[in-house]
């Protein structure tokens, strides 16, 4: 058995080193938007076949281990965790790569005002995959069940950041096309902060053996 | 008064070989009409609390119980008991075929005749009927007269399975049924027992795991004589709560 435990070990860094390529690709297409920098925008466009590369490649070492090994009980749950997370992972990277892709035609543009919301939900969005991911190969604790709770914040911000553009865009109709953007963007972010609920949710599967999806959670230890 | 769902109510109940405890204080109910599979590594006591329950073991000197084991809420053990009804009404089938040497027909009208059936209209009725039941009608009909030991592994052991049912059992126990059979007729005798299981309550040991994941609804997971869990199959092979089935189940035992 000591070589199925190998396997999984593997199966485990692999799926960190896939969230470590994520929470980059986040963390430097935001960048590329904050500091004006097209050519990281670029970069984070390039190299987001490697994290798609990285999560057909788990998904297959996922199917074969169910197949040549037949898990059960929690090796169970860690396969089928990993499945599930991993595509949301390689969504994230998805997001992050249309993040740059607004970075790069914004900076064509002159800048309508400095960046204070999105930031903010980048640094959230980061944390909350970071310490999904913490937990993934941790375990039980209260950390998935905080990531949870984080997603509100970063679901406040999107309102406020909307707010404000509507704002711009009122005063001024001819700042609408940036100003859309820049609601995509922290849309994106958003979206980015759902996929992590999503794998902290399955983290809390995976401990406990209950799902906790769509549903209210009252129960937690 | 609700129906008693609970066919056999084990209760407080221990085997002794001599003075060694081979089962210690096991509390469980068998349902009606759903397969229950005892699993656990080799010694635990599976097989001598599976063999409890039509009480097989009288046949070894020095065992004795305590405790109950309840058939229809009557307790098994009691001096009145009948045993050879007991064994009729809850049947069993071993891990090796042991067809009597003698004919298909003769291996499955032996019950029956024992139980005073002689028609021979009424005994060729029961005999096609327990083949059916057992999936092995088709491949006997035309060779009733031949030796059941003629027949290939699987076959031999759906004739055991046939002449259990021959006998119209309400329960029967399975010990180890597949173990010396190949895949296919693994899966044949697996996929009977699921169908059996709407007529008749289904006990089940097993060595293996993935069978009574496969076809089981409830498993009990048995370590040095104890009842380490029982529940819903899913629920031990998905997420079981006690460390010890945890350890056994994913195979990092000891």
């Amino acid at each position: 058995m000591a070589i199925f435990d190998e396997e999984l070990k593997d199966l485990r860094e692999r799926v960190l080193k896939l969230g470590c390529m994520v929470e980059n690709a986040i963390r430097d297409s935001v960048n590329a938007l904050v500091e004006r920098d097209s050519d990281l925008a670029k970069e984070v466009i390039k190299r987001d076949h490697l994290i798609n590369a990285l999560d057909v490649g788990i998904d297959e070492e996922c199917v074969r281990l169910i197949a040549l090994r037949q898990p059960l009980a929690r090796d169970l749950r860690l396969i089928t965790t990993a499945m599930k997370i991993t595509t949301d992972l390689e969504r994230m990277g998805d997001m992050a790569v249309n993040i740059a892709e607004r970075a790069l035609e914004l900076n064509e543009e002159p800048q309508l005002k400095p960046f204070v919301n999105i930031p903010k939900m980048a640094v959230l969005a980061q944390s909350m995959v970071r310490d999904a991911l913490d937990a993934f190969v941790t375990g039980c604790s209260r950390l998935p069940y905080e990531v949870i709770k984080r997603d509100d914040e970063v679901d406040d911000l999107t309102v406020k950041n909307f707010e404000e553009l509507l704002s711009f865009m009122i005063q001024d109709p001819k700042r609408i096309p940036l100003a859309i953007k820049r609601t995509y963007i922290a849309k994106y972010l958003e979206r980015i902060a759902d996929h992590a609920t999503n794998i902290a949710e399955m983290i809390i599967y995976m401990c406990r053996g209950k799902m906790i999806r769509h549903t209210e959670i009252s129960d937690a230890p | 008064m609700v129906a008693n769902k609970n066919i056999f109510e084990i209760k407080d109940f221990s085997i002794f070989y001599s003075d060694f405890m081979a089962v210690k204080n096991v509390m469980l109910n068998i349902e009606s009409n759903k397969i229950s599979a005892i699993i656990g590594p080799s010694g635990c006591g599976k097989s001598t609390l599976l063999r409890s329950l039509n009480r097989m073991n009288d046949l070894i000197v020095s065992s004795r119980v305590a405790g109950e084991v309840l058939f229809h809420g009557v307790d098994i053990y009691h001096k009145d008991t009948d045993v050879i009804e007991l064994r009729r009404r809850v049947g069993m089938v071993f891990q090796k075929p042991n067809p009597f040497p003698n004919s298909v027909y003769e291996n499955v009208a032996y019950g029956p005749k024992i139980r005073g059936i002689k028609k021979k209209n009424q005994l060729d009725q029961i005999i096609e009927n327990a083949l059916v039941k057992a999936d092995l009608w088709k491949e006997v009909k035309d060779k009733l007269n031949e030796s059941g030991l003629s027949l290939s592994g699987g076959q031999m052991q759906r004739l055991c399975i046939a002449r259990s049912l021959a006998q119209e059992p309400e329960v029967i126990l399975f010990d180890e049924p597949t173990s010396a059979l190949d895949p296919i007729s693994t899966a044949h005798i697996e996929n009977l027992l699921q169908e059996l299981q709407k007529t008749v309550t289904i006990v089940i040991v097993t060595h293996n795991m993935q069978q009574a994941a496969r076809i089981s609804n409830y498993t009990a997971f048995m370590y040095l004589g104890e009842m380490v869990e029982f529940g819903d199959t899913n629920s031990i092979f998905v997420n079981p709560q006690n460390k010890l089935t945890e350890e056994y189940i994913t195979g990092r035992f000891g």
